[in-house]
């Protein structure tokens, strides 16, 4: 292993009886742009915070550029918007985004900031008077400005239009183009799919998958099929070409399909009794469910 | 200096609040005038030998300023509240310029909301030594290190809720049993009284009345709750990284 990057090993967080993250191993390289990909409650947003320092870990190691997350905080390395977080009042956005930069050694100007991240018309305003999108680009304005080596973004599009994600992602690139190593959480795949190199997939706080983001769509781009037949052995079912799991809710099967144009096709030459078929793509968290083997 | 920065724009963010201008500011002065300026005349106050406006502008110092610091403690439950902690603590902002930004602005808003008594006290005829008005500011400056610290302690221990009622009830508390409000000169509560800060505070403004300052059991007992309470909003501070 080397120091180089960030280590993630071993990490354990309960609340109580809850085991947040359970066993957390992630090796992310200089360079990379990481997404924590997962549904609510995976243990996405812990994990940030133990990688940030702002929460400790109740087993386990974190380390940041082959520094702990403290000192990699102190020397400036780290940039970040947390998932939860509004602005502080009574200062303008370039008031606010100055009072931030005046913390780091080395920070971005604050100008090149704000134009990367469309506030320019609104730099004269006041914090508090602005939209939900603009504090968002607010908040990334502030985790920009110290130019970090880490940038860690805790599902930032969650309150953002389409408009105004798509223009997030746009800046968000144009800053990783730099050589900067990205982590973002997010419960879209199609934002992990087009954003990220590679994908970590969690679910329960555990990593269910680890790879490039091709092969993770591949494995919850999942659609299943219902139908009513009733009285059919499964066994059969499972034979059909791009099934992968079956399984019986009464009168009605459901197949999961990693093919379900081929799928459907083989079921109703073979059974044409089915009825009442519904295809659906499945949500993250059902695939998820499926890749952990959880009901 | 790039480490003042952070500190002034934090002054600029007390001076445009709202909230501040009429709370710390013209709540002491309206209370100002609406006691002591029907006994404006009153030149003798129960046979002290002091004026009125005189005597009710030194005890309201010790009251404003000791709420004036505390408020501190509001604004930072408000910055916790929007998550803005837990922004600055992914920042390399050391504990140190932490904390000296939060003292300097209560500081900041102790000596405006003095500033405006003593103008108040001024227009009501009260009249001092130049000696008297920089001896009694000075140590009342010292007397609220106490203070400075318990604000940031209830800082990040309450909620902006809870912090209100908890500031209104704790200001209060110290006020009166620290002798803001009446003199307190002799018996059990005066021995209870001499052992909290706030009592302490008001005998720094009483150097406006003719009072001798601190003895060395004052200078002991603020330096005492001042390390306490520094000691216990350092942790606070520690411990304070999750989400609220």
């Amino acid at each position: 292993m080397t120091n180089d990057g960030i280590e993630l090993t071993g990490l354990h967080k309960s609340f109580g009886e809850v085991r947040a993250v359970d066993g957390v191993d992630v090796s992310i390289g200089r360079g990379e742009t990481v997404a924590l990909l997962g549904p609510n409650g995976a243990g996405k947003s812990t994990t940030i915070d133990m990688l940030l320092g702002l929460l400790p870990p109740d087993s386990g190691t974190v380390s940041v550029f082959g520094k702990s997350p403290h000192d990699a905080v102190a020397a400036g390395a780290i940039g970040a918007m947390l998932q939860t977080g509004a602005l502080i009042r009574d200062l303008s956005v370039r008031e606010l985004v100055t009072m931030v930069s005046s913390l780091y050694r080395e920070p971005l100007g604050v100008d090149e900031v704000l134009t990367l991240t469309g506030l320019e018309d609104v730099a004269r305003q006041r914090t508090q008077k602005l939209s939900g999108g603009q504090t968002q680009r607010v908040r990334f304005a502030v985790a920009l400005v110290s130019n970090p080596e880490l940038l860690v973004l805790d599902e930032p599009t969650v309150a953002m239009d389409v408009e105004s994600r798509h223009a997030f992602w746009t800046s968000m690139r144009e800053f990783a183009s730099g050589g900067k190593t990205i982590v973002f959480a997010t419960h879209y795949l199609e934002e992990a799919d087009a954003y990220a190199d590679r994908a970590v997939l969690m679910a329960r706080g555990h990593v269910v998958a680890d790879g490039p983001t091709t092969e993770i769509k591949a494995m919850v781009g999942i659609r299943t099929i219902r139908a009513t037949l009733p009285g059919t052995g499964l066994d059969g079912l499972a034979t059909l070409s791009g099934v992968t799991h079956v399984e019986r809710r009464g009168e009605s099967i459901v197949l999961s399909c990693s093919n379900s144009d081929a799928a459907i096709r083989a079921l109703l030459d073979r059974y044409p009794a089915a009825r009442d078929i519904e295809i659906s793509g499945a949500g993250l968290e059902q695939a998820f469910l499926l890749l952990t083997g959880d009901e | 200096m790039k480490a003042f920065t952070y500190t002034r724009f934090e002054l600029l963010r007390v001076i445009r609040s709202r909230r501040f201008v009429f709370l710390a500011l013209g709540f002491p002065v309206a209370l100002y005038y609406a006691i002591a300026a029907p006994n404006r005349h009153e030149g003798n106050l129960a046979h002290t030998g002091i004026s009125a406006p005189l005597y009710f502008m030194v005890g309201l110092a010790a009251f404003g300023t000791m709420n004036a610091m505390m408020s501190t403690g509001a604004r930072i439950a408000a910055e916790r509240a929007v998550g803005w902690n837990r922004q600055l603590r992914i920042t390399p902002l050391t504990t140190r310029d932490y904390f000296r930004a939060k003292v300097l602005t209560g500081y900041a808003m102790a000596l405006l909301t003095l500033a405006v008594l003593f103008a108040a006290g001024a227009t009501l005829g009260v009249s001092l030594s130049a000696g008297a008005w920089v001896r009694m500011t000075v140590l009342i400056l010292v007397g609220l290190i106490p203070f400075a610290a318990f604000g940031i302690l209830l800082g990040h221990m309450l909620t902006p809720d809870s912090i209100g009622p908890t500031l209104g009830g704790a200001t209060a508390f110290f006020a009166f049993l620290g002798g803001a409000w009446f003199p307190i000169t002799s018996g059990v509560l005066k021995t209870i009284a001499e052992s909290i800060p706030s009592y302490w505070l008001v005998q720094a403004a009483h150097i406006g009345v003719g009072g001798h300052g601190w003895s060395a059991e004052g200078w002991l007992t603020v330096a005492a709750w001042a390390v306490v309470l520094a000691a216990l909003a350092r942790r606070a501070y520690y411990r304070d990284t999750r989400r609220v």
